[in-house]
């Protein structure tokens, strides 16, 4: 038998679904390989030993009496811990939310235990999911499993660790600027965004509202709309999320294709800061596509120079009013409480010790934008941009079906290497931020590795709002033919933890 | 600190100045649940017990906006003949308070539901003052501080604070005037007929009970003055929390006669907020409010847009009711009282008991005489409003009733409401209780005019001789003897009667 954890979700739904393994097996064997190598990865802030089991042997009743089961039934998930999980803590990475016990589950967490798969328990991210390396987490930082001296991207680097180190076969991540689709890129996973708007936000706590997405992340393409299925769709919760029914996205990675399909290569997404190998596989992809059969068109989106600055007003914004609420009235930390101060002094104590130094960076910029006097020049020109930005993006998929760029400009780095310098490791996101402002779907899969470095690149492909299986059709085609091309997934180079 | 609580007279305040007002009035609507969460809004259970997620500011939760309550806002905004926004956005006012969940309010700020319309109030004498509305806004309301261990309950000098969320949420709609101008002298008065004129109509929308006693509706009162003649407007004061008719117009006047005494010593005004006082209808300092406040409003991501359909706003259009002036004009006519007993059932809150009790069967004129007189005057030694006290339209209609078919006279009909406001029962069960019915058996009334006669010999000779008027004191021996169940008018006949007098 081969081992459990290297499985796909597909491959492990299908052989519990035949009794070849049962729930609490593959539970096991994940519990398992998260104690043999978490404590060196850091992947998990927490895991539900107890909780996890439980729900495994709810399946293997289930299965035994001969009830129905989901699509992911009895597939171990672990989820960013971002996303409210009833009676399991939830601390977004921060040190303001220890030891908070949410009294209610996200909508995405309530939509997974209706699907019956087994929640092993909460990734770590970068505090308030700000962060493209996962350092700004208050719990230390993930190493990346293929070189554990380097960051495994953020903010979500908990949850495409854990799939790189084999601890999950799913995880679940979110994405504000790229923080699905960058940990995956440089871990040699696969991460979605979905639409805003497709993925429901009630229970997932906020950074940016306009930006923020709930999103999967998985080791196949396959892996990753299946989940995806499983957690999208309307929610009345959510007056943000879109009342259509979900894009076709299991369908579409079960049928990959790029015949015929008009591919968009923009322009701007290159040049100055893009490392060579991270081009040069980039090119590969490109010419894979045609070999496939798809049309390469050259776009030129010059608004999309100005995603970056417009970005850093929209999001710090947002997140200055929506961090506004813990001043340790309610929940979580509460600091200075002797008697003697003020409720304000005593907010203002918890603040400054709840909070990292990024997440007040933020908040003092976004203070500091929407003051009257500079939300015209600031706020109110963000938006413009991003107004321009969409519109530009509309233009684009009149020529194309999707576009596609590397997913970020430049393999892991070393820990440690951007901490002090906010400006280079917002560079990471160069390439995520646009569609995050348009709204918009995106993927990241592996292209292979930098020969300079040999760590893993991603390619991102980008489709219009709502299409997002054409992410799936695309991406499906593109990993069996680089799975072919390798004689086997990339993973399978990563060195043994 | 030094307090200035010299005034100057009102008239000579006047006399100088030129008031310009703006009224902010906050409406909690009437609503079974709250803004933006499914909570129920009734506000009778224990602290925080009806709270969620969303109201409580838990980390992810999500505000749903609540369509009755854009319903209520855009009938609200139609009855203030306001245009109504084909597309406008929530907005959040960002601001630390511990009562407030998430720390900012949802609110609107440049794009509000309703804009642009008036209400024509009636002053007292019938002259009609239009009052023009800048806007109606959709927000929610707060939670509730209580802080422990102070003085007089304020936050000063408190050891500790209690947090009840319950409030949180609760749907508000602020409507805001525009610059009142040209009401000169007559500024306490419009503010007053203005809120009083609003919440007639906020009833009769049925979006709200409006019960300013209850904090249902709330006003706050910007006065600034400028010297007769001048274009440019004073600095303004913003006394908060206004709530009753009468204190609107006592705020407004003591800012008035203070701003007055300000300016005629030199001094300038300070922008502030203000405290106003019932006891001594007084004003004092709250906060500085200059220009420094920012609350950094921007549209309120979580929601989307609110566009109310044209065909929507025309149909609720179409469903509005009469409107409260129309309303009492043709009540007027009907009962065939003047404007000023109008107004004065108006500032009453009576109107809705009246018409209540009508429908129940009394006739007009009795209706008005028990809540304007003896109920009014129950309302007011209790401090509350007409329509809390515990009486019921159907019960006065009946107390009416028994003084129409003589069965009770005034005295005993108001012993009959003390019953009934004491939770003695129905009127006839109070009357039943009490023993209380005019003795109208003539032998009984008979017998005790003689009595009275026989034991007042001196005051018999008196009336005998002329002077008529002593027939007071044998009356009153009557009804006292009757423990007040005659009726006083045949008690005068008789006695009158017996001595062979005629009171011409």
């Amino acid at each position: 038998m081969t081992d459990i954890i290297k499985l796909t979700a597909a491959e492990i739904a299908s052989k519990i679904a035949s009794g070849e393994l049962t729930a609490v097996e593959v539970t096991e064997a994940h519990l398992a390989r998260i104690g043999a190598v978490d404590e060196k990865v850091n992947a998990f802030l927490y895991v539900d030993r107890e909780g996890a089991l439980a729900q495994a042997r709810a399946v293997d009743e289930k299965r035994a009496k001969g009830e129905k089961l989901g699509p992911l039934a009895g597939v171990p998930v672990a989820l960013k811990d971002i996303f409210t999980t009833e009676g399991i803590p939830t601390t977004v990475g921060s040190k303001i939310l220890e030891g908070w016990i949410p009294p209610y589950d996200a909508t995405v967490t309530k939509k997974l235990k209706a699907a019956d798969v087994v929640i092993l328990g909460k990734t770590n991210m970068d505090e308030f999911a700000m962060g493209s390396s996962t350092e700004n987490s208050a719990y230390g930082p993930t190493g990346n499993p293929w070189d554990l001296t380097r960051i495994p991207g953020g903010s979500g680097g908990g949850s495409a660790a854990a799939l790189a180190a084999y601890e999950a076969p799913l995880t679940l991540g979110t994405d504000t600027g790229g923080s699905i689709r960058q940990p995956a890129a440089v871990t040699g996973t696969v991460g979605v965004k979905p639409t805003y708007g497709g993925v429901s936000r009630y229970g997932m706590v906020a950074f940016s509202s306009s930006l923020d997405q709930g999103g999967p992340c998985a080791r196949t393409v396959l892996d990753a709309a299946l989940l995806h299925e499983a957690i999208a769709g309307h929610d009345e919760l959510d007056s943000t999320s879109i009342d259509a029914p979900v894009p076709p996205v299991v369908e579409a990675a079960r049928n990959g294709s790029v015949q015929g399909m008009r591919v968009g290569v923009v322009k701007q997404f290159r040049g100055e800061g893009y490392q060579a190998g991270v081009v040069q596989r980039f090119d590969e992809s490109v010419e894979l596509l045609k070999s496939l059969g798809a049309e390469i068109v050259e776009l030129d989106c010059p608004t999309f120079d100005l995603a970056l600055s417009a970005y850093y007003l929209i999001a710090p914004s947002e997140c200055s009013s929506n961090l506004a609420r813990f001043d340790a009235m309610r929940y979580g930390l509460r600091v200075g409480d002797d008697g003697t101060k003020s409720a304000e002094d005593v907010t203002a104590l918890t603040r400054e010790a709840g909070f990292g130094d990024e997440v007040k960076r933020r908040i003092i910029l976004g203070t500091y934008a929407l003051s009257s006097g500079y939300y015209d020049a600031y706020y109110g020109s963000a938006q413009k941009v991003r107004t321009l930005i969409t519109r530009e993006f509309e233009a684009a998929f009149e020529q194309v079906d999707v576009i596609v760029s590397p997913t970020t400009p430049t393999t892991a780095f070393p820990i440690g290497e951007r901490a002090d310098d906010p400006m280079a490791m917002y560079l990471a996101d160069l390439c995520t931020i646009p569609t995050n402002l348009a709204g918009n779907s995106a993927m990241s899969l592996p292209c292979g590795l930098a020969p300079e470095d040999g760590l893993p690149v991603g390619l991102q492909i980008i489709a219009p709002a709502m299409k997002d299986d054409r992410l799936y059709k695309v991406g499906a085609a593109v990993e069996a033919a680089f799975v072919e091309k390798w004689g086997h997934p990339l993973l399978e180079e990563a060195p043994s933890l | 600190m030094t307090v200035t609580t010299d005034l100057v007279s009102y008239e000579d305040a006047l006399a100088t100045y030129d008031p310009v007002m703006g009224l902010e009035v906050h409406v909690e609507l009437g609503t079974k649940t709250k803004m933006f969460c499914g909570c129920s809004t009734t506000l009778k259970q224990g602290a925080n017990s009806q709270t969620c997620p969303t109201c409580l500011g838990l980390p992810g939760a999500l505000p749903v906006v609540n369509e009755i309550g854009v319903e209520s806002a855009i009938k609200i905004g139609l009855a203030l003949h306001c245009e109504i926004a084909e597309w406008c956005r929530f907005a959040r006012k960002n601001y630390f308070y511990p009562d407030m969940p998430k720390n900012f309010q949802t609110s609107q700020y440049d794009e509000p539901i309703a804009f642009n319309g008036y209400l024509d109030v009636q002053l007292e004498d019938g002259e009609v003052f239009r009052v023009e509305i800048e806007r109606a806004h959709m927000e929610e309301d707060t939670g509730k501080s209580t802080h422990v261990g102070g003085a007089t309950g304020r936050i000063h000098g408190a050891s500790h604070s209690l947090l009840d969320y319950n409030r949180a949420g609760i749907p508000l709609i602020e409507i805001v005037t525009k610059p009142i101008e040209g009401a000169g002298e007559r500024a306490p008065e419009v503010a007053k007929a203005y809120v009083a004129e609003l919440r007639e109509l906020i009833k009769a929308l049925d979006v709200s009970e409006a019960r300013m006693d209850k904090g249902q509706m709330r006003c706050d009162v910007n006065l600034s003055l400028r010297p007769k003649g001048q274009k440019e407007f004073g600095t303004r004061s913003e006394t908060k929390n206004v709530n009753s008719l009468r204190s609107v117009e006592r705020a407004a006047r003591f800012e008035i006669q203070r701003h007055a005494a300000v300016l005629n010593s030199g001094g300038t005004i300070i922008q502030e907020t203000r405290h106003f006082h019932e006891e001594d209808g007084s004003t004092t300092s709250g906060r500085i409010k200059d220009n420094a406040e920012d609350y950094r409003y921007f549209p309120e991501p979580d929601l989307v847009p609110v566009a109310p359909s044209r065909e929507w706003v025309e149909e609720l259009r179409a469903g509005l009711p009469e409107l409260p002036r129309v309303r009492r004009n043709r009540l007027r006519e009907e009962w065939g009282i003047s404007e000023h007993d109008m107004q004065s059932i108006l500032n009453a809150d009576a109107i809705g008991p009246i018409v209540a009790t009508v429908n129940a069967g009394a006739d007009a004129a009795s209706a008005r005489k028990w809540w304007m007189g003896e109920l009014a005057r129950h309302a007011n030694e209790q401090g509350v409003e007409l329509g809390a006290l515990p009486i019921t339209p159907e019960h006065v209609a009946r107390v009416a009733e028994l003084v129409a078919k003589g069965d009770l006279n005034d005295k005993l009909a108001r012993q009959v409401i003390e019953g009934v406001l004491k939770g003695e029962g129905t009127p006839d069960e109070v009357v039943e209780k009490r023993g209380l019915k005019v003795v109208s058996d003539e032998g009984a009334l008979t017998a005790a005019v003689d009595e009275a006669i026989a034991g007042n010999a001196a005051i018999a000779d008196k009336i005998r001789g002329g002077k008529v008027a002593a027939v007071g004191a044998l009356v009153g021996a009557v009804m006292k003897a009757t423990r007040g169940q005659a009726d006083a008018a045949r008690v005068k006949e008789l006695i009158l009667e017996k001595l062979g007098v005629s009171e011409g």
